[in-house]
């Protein structure tokens, strides 16, 4: 009696079951296709941002965000990325290239209906050099005449700094020297207009961490305003009706999701809640890139996988031992085997097709070369040389490529290398204190110049941590700044970087690529090596 | 009981200035700080930076600083999020990991209790073998296991969830489900050994001999005796689904306060941290202060021997 109910029990449940799955076999509508139906964007980034002031924002991935929210005085295209007109609407160059005169728009509005004028953007780089502000990004403003003199307090009179505004509309920006690639540099974030009555409402205009970016606050000038920001959830825009342009934005909402773990990310895409993922876990991209929905997508970005080598640590002092060890290293061995083809093997820092420069090809693969090397730094076949350390913070990845050096570095030359992997920030304490001898590293551009790149190598810059520095070198950077001929400018850079990877304190490994998912519904979203992306340029079409 | 009660009260007290205490300075004598990143800071602005945030008093200094402003309830500023505090980030996430955690213990205890209780009145059946199976299984698989497999059955396949996010209720389910399955298992097991335990005494054969019925037997006379074991369970395992819904919040993408526990130290957010350590101590010695106090309350000899 007891079993027979048992079984009736056990039937029913299994009747729920089989019901549900066959009120299943029609899945319901998806975020995504409700997104096309109603042009919303939904995307994934991180990591998370830590604000959306420009002033504050830091990671190159936070243009993905606050662009949605603001715009400088040039947009870029979205194909290239070449400057286009934004709250300018056109500008002059003086003949000597120092003296920029933008002219703004009269319809260029804030999000909450006041005129954008030339004192706002004044206002606004006032406050990213002020020192006491802290701006992470300020540095990039040092093009400008008296802004780094005032930025790091030799100078306190702001009129001093080569900013104007003869009127309303008109912003004048004389520079230091003249600077080839100052449109695209005014394409970065840190030269965005902040609205200053807003701020002043929401306390110190010049501290950070006031509370103005809150949705219930926030004012802005982008083809998006500010709806919704939950940490940790999810920052929604929807279409600015106070944006100039906002005839031509097709988007009625911009949806933008911190995701913090790639392969949840990369579930949500595959369950219909995202259009475009950040990245792609290693072990699905196989299994994408043999799909034929081609949501695979694997753009170049500005970006360079190397090591630092420390030359004030003795084992690495010698330049014979360090071009061995990078002449020892087979890229592509690394790059197709360990990476699954999806970067790009280089031996130069600098990636190529920027502002007409070719980066020289470096110390490629040449185990014979890298033998004769070492016999020349005293190590013939590897005898008596140190035994050398690699430090990289710990990821599987990181772990993978040091592994296989390692091994071409024992293989070829004989060295012993001990590999040591440590957190994230400890790792970069270590490379504050020079408690390193080979560091894994990366480097990714502000602007689309070659200078960003090379500018890393001067001895005084904050990003060098080699102890590596050349008269030499920075007299030929010297001269490409000061030459008013391109052809001229990209000889001597690219001088400048054979002098570099021939003394080879850093070992170039890669070229970026971003590799995301990107649903093919998707419009207006080209492939650029800034990895950006206008928003007011993107729409959602059905494929048919 | 008061006496007793008072005396726990003050232990924890202790403990938790000393948890405080230990957090901040081990904190600081970890390399790297909050400003620590990718892209060199120029020193003039790391300088600026610590003194906005108050880094570049003595240790000693900012210690009692610290500690005076937590006297009134302010957990300072974030580092990693300039425009928020810790206050309003905790009081953001810590109502997001309590519902996951109570609707998982609830899932837990629907699952956990009625499978326990069978296994045990249908001792050595297939009722048994299922229900055991499931405990074993359920023990043994780790929930960034379960997880993933649910998502990718009933959101990826079938369509009827959400993959990731905590936006509307149907968000619950998936994840709820995984904790509570996760709790579930060790609950059936408790309850069925606690239950076979009760079923096997004399009172029990007495009221069978009396003639009451199975359903009485087991839900008058057994039940109270056989939840035992499982009540002195959940003290911890409540603790354990607050703490530990850090898997779960990342693998669901939840906005809960366990993920912030563990990003907060890699990015070095030193008043997060702080103030997910206080709020988890907090939240843990009361719940075992809980369990003592019903312990006492129940069991006299608890009473006498603090």
């Amino acid at each position: 009696m007891r079993r027979s109910a048992f079984a009736a029990l056990l039937g029913t449940v299994l009747l729920l079951g089989f019901a549900m799955l066959a009120g299943g076999c029609r899945p319901r509508e998806t975020a995504v296709e409700r997104g096309v139906r109603e042009q919303v964007l939904h995307r994934g980034f991180s990591p998370d941002i830590a604000d959306l002031d420009p002033h504050v924002a830091m990671m190159v991935s936070d243009y993905g965000v606050i662009s949605a929210f603001f715009e400088g005085l040039v947009a870029e295209d979205p194909r290239d990325l070449h400057p286009v007109p934004g709250v300018a609407e056109h500008w002059t160059v003086s003949a000597d290239g120092l003296t920029y005169t933008f002219h703004l728009r009269s319809n260029a509005r804030w999000s909450n209906g006041d005129p954008i004028t030339a004192p706002d953007f004044l206002a606004s780089w006032r406050r990213a050099l002020t020192p006491s502000f802290g701006c992470d990004n300020a540095n990039l403003m040092y093009v400008v005449r008296g802004a780094a003199d005032f930025h790091q307090g030799r100078a306190t009179r702001f009129s001093d700094v080569g900013f104007a505004a003869p009127d309303a509309r008109t912003v004048v920006i004389t520079l230091e020297r003249p600077t080839p690639y100052f449109l695209s540099l005014l394409q970065h974030w840190v030269w965005w207009p902040v609205h200053f009555p807003t701020l002043e409402k929401a306390g110190d205009p010049y501290a950070r961490g006031t509370r103005w970016t809150r949705p219930e606050t926030f004012v802005g000038n982008g083809p998006f305003r500010l709806r919704e920001w939950t940490i940790g959830q999810r920052i929604v825009g929807e279409r600015s009706e106070t944006y100039w342009d906002a005839a031509s934005v097709r988007l009625r909402e911009l949806r933008l999701y911190p995701m913090e773990d790639i392969n949840a990310e990369e579930r949500a895409f595959r369950g219909g809640q995202l259009h475009v993922t950040e990245a792609v876990p290693a072990a699905k991209i196989d299994a994408y890139r043999a799909s034929p929905s081609g949501e695979l997508r694997m753009d170049p970005a500005l970006g360079t996988y190397f090591y630092r080598l420390n030359v004030t640590h003795p084992s690495l002092a010698s330049a014979e031992l360090r071009r061995a060890l990078a002449q020892a290293v087979d890229r592509e061995a690394i790059v197709t085997r360990i990476l699954r083809g999806t970067q790009v093997a280089s031996a130069a820092f600098t990636p190529g097709g920027l502002a007409g420069y070719e980066p020289p090809r470096g110390l490629e693969y040449d185990p014979d070369a890298a033998r004769a090397s070492l016999a020349a730094a005293g190590y013939p076949g590897g005898k008596g040389a140190p035994e050398l350390e690699l430090l990289f913070n710990s990821s599987e990845n990181h772990r993978a490529i040091a592994e296989a050096l390692q091994e071409m570095w024992r293989r070829e030359l004989g060295l012993s290398v001990r590999l040591v992997s440590m957190e994230g920030k400890t790792v970069l304490d270590a490379r504050r204190t020079g408690q390193f001898q080979l560091l894994r590293s990366s480097w990714v551009g502000d602007y689309a110049d070659p200078m960003t790149f090379l500018a890393v190598w001067r001895g005084a810059s904050g990003n060098n941590y080699t102890g590596w520095r050349s008269p030499a070198y920075e007299a030929l950077l010297d001269q490409a700044e000061r030459t008013p001929s391109e052809a001229e400018r990209a000889t001597r850079l690219r001088e400048a970087e054979t002098l570099l990877l021939s003394e080879a304190p850093l070992i170039p490994l890669y070229r970026y690529t971003h590799v995301y998912l990107l649903h093919p519904q998707v419009r207006g979203w080209y492939s650029n090596p800034m990895g950006r992306h206008p928003y007011k340029h993107v729409w959602l079409e059905p494929t048919r | 009981m008061l006496r007793f009660f008072a005396s726990r009260l003050l232990q924890s007290l202790l403990a938790l200035i000393i948890i405080i205490t230990a957090t901040f300075f081990m904190l600081r004598f970890v390399p790297g700080g909050p400003f620590t990143s990718e892209k060199a800071v120029t020193p003039e602005i790391l300088r600026n930076l610590e003194a906005h945030y108050g880094l570049d008093q003595p240790l000693w200094k900012q210690y009692v600083d610290y500690l005076g402003s937590l006297a009134q309830g302010d957990f300072g500023p974030s580092f990693k999020y300039p425009n928020r505090t810790v206050n309003e980030i905790l009081a953001d996430k810590l109502p997001v990991s309590l519902e996951l955690g109570f609707l998982s213990l609830l899932v837990a205890l629907l699952i956990g209790l009625p499978l326990g209780i069978l296994a045990a009145v249908r001792r050595n059946t297939w009722v048994d073998y299922v229900g055991s199976s499931f405990g074993m299984v359920g023990i043994s698989i780790p929930t960034f296991v379960v997880g993933p497999l649910l998502v990718l059955a009933f959101a990826i396949h079938l369509g009827w969830f959400n993959a990731s996010g905590w936006y509307s209720p149907i968000d619950r389910v998936l994840p709820c489900l995984v904790l509570g399955i996760a709790y579930a298992a060790p609950i059936s097991r408790l309850t069925r050994g606690g239950m076979l335990e009760v079923l096997s005494q004399d009172f029990i054969r007495t009221a069978r001999a009396k003639g009451a019925s199975e359903l009485r037997v087991v839900l008058r006379h057994s039940l109270k005796g056989g939840l035992l074991p499982v009540v002195s369970f959940l003290g911890p395992a409540i603790a354990g689904i607050l703490t530990g819904s850090f898997v779960i919040e990342t693998i669901f993408q939840i906005p809960g306060i366990g993920r912030e526990f563990v990003n907060s130290a890699f990015n070095r957010d030193y008043t997060l941290v702080l103030g997910t350590v206080i709020l988890y101590a907090v939240l843990i010695m009361a719940l075992n202060l809980a369990a003592d106090v019903v312990q006492a309350w129940m069991n006299p000899k608890v009473r006498l021997e603090a």
